[in-house]
């Protein structure tokens, strides 16, 4: 049993079960606070994949700015707990669980009869998991792309404005 | 040095993804779907960080990239609609913003 192995699991014990309190949880701060508890485990995944960049990146974006925004907006709106849900929604539940169940059997069928996955990271993942690669690469190949993503931010900025100022009468 | 094997990474991020399926399937409060649909992106995410150490290729990575860079907007546009939502009707319940429904 190797180190390795050990983080992972530690990991994905705690990515999943505060994904499953995101959800679950009757209080949506309690959900954001655990979302951002998954957003760092996500990140030591990420390291364990010697994806150093991406990891901080995680850290950085999700962890900080997304859920700085989502945790800013509950308080803003001051939202009371959710009451339990109507009956009706029960159905419902009930059939995305076991769709769910199904889906995930599914997966762990299909990847364990299938024999021709890699068993070992590249030996290329340590280089190619640091910024210098990553960037070399956006500002090579994907330099199109990268031009299009700072046109779409700028378009989600000026659309945030637009939907959330107030009307001036 | 034994490493994980690739399976391990893409169960973990298919559980992931069906635990932010059902919480949009199943919640009302519309910050919490949109947290459930982090979770989807973020299960995606993992998928893609895993193939791109496992076959030594960056593009998987620079992929990551982009969707972090999508989240970013989603948020931004998702939290003001909310807020827009809230002003019009009170209220964040998703079965309750119906206007469009004939």
């Amino acid at each position: 049993m190797s180190l390795l192995y050990f983080f992972f699991i530690v990991l994905t014990v705690f990515a999943i079960a505060s994904a499953l309190v995101t959800i679950l949880s009757r209080n949506p701060l309690r959900s954001a606070f655990a979302l951002v508890v998954h957003f760092l485990m996500l990140a030591g995944l990420y390291l364990t994949l010697n994806a150093q960049f991406i990891a901080i990146i995680q850290v950085l974006v999700y962890g900080g700015a997304i859920m700085v925004l989502v945790i800013f907006v509950i308080m803003l709106l001051n939202l009371a707990r959710e009451e339990s849900l109507a009956e009706k929604f029960d159905y419902r539940r009930l059939l995305a669980v076991a769709l769910g169940v199904a889906f995930v059997l599914q997966f762990t069928i299909a990847f364990f009869s299938s024999k021709n996955l890699n068993s070992n990271i590249s030996s290329d993942s340590v280089r190619i998991g640091t910024a210098s690669e990553i960037g070399k690469a956006l500002f090579t190949n994907y330099l199109v792309p990268f031009e299009i993503i700072g046109i779409l931010l700028l378009s989600a900025i000026i659309g945030a404005i637009v939907l959330a100022k107030r009307k001036v009468e | 040095m034994q490493t994980v094997p690739l399976e391990f990474y893409l169960i973990l991020s298919s559980i992931i993804f069906t635990i932010g399926t059902i919480g949009v399937l199943t919640r009302r409060n519309a910050i919490v779907v949109f947290m459930s649909i982090e979770l989807m992106l973020n299960a995606v995410n993992l998928t893609f960080v895993a193939f791109s150490a496992f076959f030594g290729d960056v593009a998987g990575q620079i992929f990551v990239f982009f969707v972090m860079a999508v989240a970013a907007g989603e948020a931004t546009i998702g939290l003001a609609i909310v807020l827009a939502l809230f002003r019009k009707k009170q209220t964040v319940y998703v079965d309750e913003a119906s206007n469009l429904k004939w």
